[in-house]
């Protein structure tokens, strides 16, 4: 057992009001520069829909991610052949166009416009090449567009339904969308790591948080094909690839990052989790159906004496053992069940996990009258408007039972507390809910507080980062001294 | 004296700015080596330039590196007209591979917008000297055939007698060929831009992949060795600061 700790995350999608408040944050603090105007290591998805880039989840063009390959996994459009092989051109490579390009608008023309019988106008003009551009697409271009053929009906995970059901699905009455916000996952098995031929890419040990070293990139920019999520981009002016950093200068002197920190519908959790090392690979290989339990596996219960044990020998602090067990990610993931990781069947094993949208269930049509009545009060979660086939497709690589499975337990909760706070319910109904689902009622409280009304420490339970060795991590303190601290000594320009 | 500055003194000179400024620039400007490759702006035209550009150059650099290194094998191969013409005009195709992906880079910079924008004065230079350097490599092996032959008796001596830090420049000061005087110094002044150009990048190839594991993790510290006040690690300086 080699086991290590890493910093994970639990996104709770019913929460999420869809305000893109993460995104500007992070936005201002990370990629306000040029070259990296583009980017939103932070965004946020409206599903169904194509998402930033334009078709991200469609592997048969980004050729993102691993495949199964006997009993391991090879990576699909990158690796030591392909990619030294495609070093000259990368085949699968997203374009600036495949996201959008960039602008601003010449606000100043609005003051220095000559007077004349027009209102004078702010053109749109390229922040890549600084000339006038027709704006072809942006950030969110597919933002709240649920039921539009454009956006929503060319969502990949719809090739997982029959025709009937995606017709079903677009019926106007039953049309229905969610948000899904994304980050970079920090893989317990990172695609990108793997694909990059110069090594600048790498996981902290201590935490998980995958990296790239500026230094050492050399823009062969495998690791943009690499990672399935599409979450490592290129910054075309400093010829540098670059991804979410999980705001570590900020994790490290104990603040939440800045999506999570500035997030209004509080929808998002962060917490240590303990894993084990050697079970990667294995966990990678498993079959599709199986892949979601077989990653949640390999997350160590941080009570077992055991796994105290073999932590302490890893050079695993005590306190982050104690943040690992206090994590409300580990409730979400093992203890609850409620989290499910993003597309596991690209394998890279991410550590964001997302508590499905719930609702709306009410909605049922029936010979073309809309019909709100129902015996059960939310209607069962069979006839949620999202199909579990097309949750499962985001979710669970397609195994609708576990996707089940979940938004039964979410229901279960829902069923309790309405039985305690308005009191409508009967219940044998409720223990119907709750015993379908083996929880009982201090559990479903605790979901209950947790989901609804943690405040910022339980939301965010980050380990000490032991700043008073932090100097020493690095480097010895006597070669610092009088030097101008961490952090670039040159400026980060293009080269010649 | 010209001869002496242009087939001694440049080699020397180019030859020592690759070495000191490759190394300053590797250890001290880490940043800015790079590829600092244009194919996210623009992928379809790079397509056909830079893979015959890249590939010809490769087997050409090869090809001379061969020739220069065993000479010996080299003429026993051209030891039957076949196989002398089989290496020529193959070695010919790849240098026509890189003059057409050089031809097609060139047109590409010039026409795509978003790639002018990062072009830099030295891209220019860059693209100068490539022209000069495969047209004149090219005019060499029409001309003065079969190159693969004469290379063993003419330049590997003089190569060599610059590596060994004995200048000898009569035989190549005697050549009546120009594009092949061009060919030598235009090849040792690629040499000396390394330092300031794009051309960095390919001193960078990364061969290690190979033999790399796939997954890289990097500890802050030892981390089997928690420190206390009595076992303290001197830990080491980490590759990314």
């Amino acid at each position: 057992m080699d086991v290590r700790s890493q910093v994970s995350m639990v996104f709770h999608l019913d929460k999420c009001i869809g305000c893109h408040t993460c995104s500007i944050a992070c936005k201002n603090i990370w990629t306000d520069r040029k070259g990296a105007e583009y980017m939103w290591w932070n965004n946020v998805e409206t599903k169904p829909g194509t998402g930033y880039p334009t078709k991200w989840e469609n592997q048969d063009i980004y050729k993102g991610g691993w495949e199964k390959n006997g009993d391991s996994v090879s990576l699909k459009g990158a690796g030591k052949f392909k990619g030294l092989k495609n070093i000259f051109h990368n085949p699968h490579l997203p374009v600036l166009d495949d996201y959008y390009e960039p602008w601003t608008y010449k606000y100043q023309d609005l003051f220095t416009a000559p007077e004349g019988d027009d209102q004078p106008t702010a053109r749109p003009v390229s922040l890549v090449t600084g000339e006038h551009m027709d704006i072809q697409a942006g950030p969110n271009w597919d933002d709240d567009m649920g039921g539009s053929v454009d956006y929503a009906r060319q969502d990949v995970n719809l090739d997982k339904l029959t025709p009937a059901e995606q017709e079903a699905m677009f019926q106007l009455e039953r049309m229905t969308f969610h948000y899904l916000p994304r980050i970079c996952n920090h893989c317990l098995n990172p695609a990108c790591v793997a694909s990059c031929p110069s090594g600048a890419l790498y996981k902290r040990g201590e935490d998980g948080i995958v990296l790239i070293n500026q230094e050492r990139c050399r823009a062969w920019r495998m690791c943009v094909t690499a990672c399935p999520y599409k979450k490592s981009y290129y910054n075309w002016n400093t010829g540098k690839s670059e991804k979410c950093v999980l705001c570590y200068p900020r994790l490290e002197s104990g603040q939440a990052p800045a999506c999570f920190h500035s997030c209004v519908g509080r929808i998002r959790y962060l917490g240590v989790m303990l894993y084990d090392a050697d079970r990667i690979e294995a966990a990678a290989s498993a079959p599709d159906d199986q892949l979601v339990n077989a990653q949640l596996d390999i997350y160590l219960d941080p009570f077992d004496p055991e796994v105290i044990k073999q932590a302490r020998l890893n050079g695993v602090a005590d306190s982050t053992i104690t943040a690992a067990q206090n994590s409300p990610v580990y409730k979400f993931v093992k203890i609850w069940k409620l989290a499910l990781p993003l597309h596991p069947e690209f394998r890279t094993l991410p550590n964001l996990f997302y508590v499905p949208a719930l609702l709306p269930t009410m909605a049922n049509v029936a010979n073309g009258v809309y019909n709100s009545t129902s015996k059960s009060l939310w209607n069962g979660v069979e006839s949620n408007r999202l199909p579990m086939k097309y949750l499962a497709s985001l979710f669970t690589a397609g195994n609708t039972g576990k996707v089940v499975e979940v938004m039964k337990r979410l229901m279960a909760v829902r069923l309790h507390r309405r039985g305690v706070t308005v009191g409508d319910l009967s219940s044998a109904e409720i223990s119907v809910a709750m015993n379908e689902v083996h929880m009982d009622a201090d559990t479903a409280d605790a979901i209950f507080r947790l989901t609804a009304l943690a405040t910022f420490d339980e939301r965010f339970v980050i380990p000490p980062a032991h700043r008073e060795e932090s100097i020493e991590m690095l480097e010895n303190t006597a070669d610092v001294k009088g030097n101008t601290g961490f952090g670039f000594k040159e400026k980060p320009a293009r080269g010649l | 004296m010209t001869n002496y500055l242009l087939f001694v003194a440049l080699p020397y000179a180019s030859l020592a700015i690759f070495l000191v400024g490759s190394i300053y620039r590797y250890l001290n400007r880490g940043f800015s080596v790079s590829s600092v490759s244009s194919q996210f702006l623009e992928g379809r035209k790079l397509f056909w330039g830079s893979q015959p550009f890249h590939w010809g150059l490769f087997v050409l650099f090869f090809g001379h590196l061969i020739a220069f290194l065993f000479p010996r094998a080299i003429i026993a191969w051209n030891g039957q007209p076949v196989r002398l013409l089989i290496l020529e005009i193959a070695a010919f195709s790849f240098g026509l591979c890189a003059l057409l992906g050089v031809v097609l880079l060139i047109n590409r910079r010039l026409t795509s917008r978003r790639v002018q924008i990062v072009t830099s004065k030295m891209d220019v230079v860059v693209y100068l000297i490539l022209l000069t350097q495969i047209i004149s490599g090219l005019l060499v092996a029409y001309h003065n055939r079969w190159g693969s032959s004469w290379f063993a008796a003419f330049l590997t001596p003089y190569l060599r007698s610059i590596f060994v830090l004995d200048p000898q420049i009569d035989a190549i000061a005697s050549v009546n060929s120009l594009s092949l005087k061009v060919h030598i110094i235009s090849a040792f002044s690629l040499v000396g831009l390394i330092p300031f150009t794009r051309f960095i990048h390919f001193l960078v190839y990364p061969v290690d992949y190979l033999w790399r594991s796939y997954q890289q993790v990097i500890w802050n510290w030892p981390r089997k060795h928690i420190r206390t006040s009595r076992s303290h690690s001197e830990g080491h300086k980490s590759l990314n600061n």
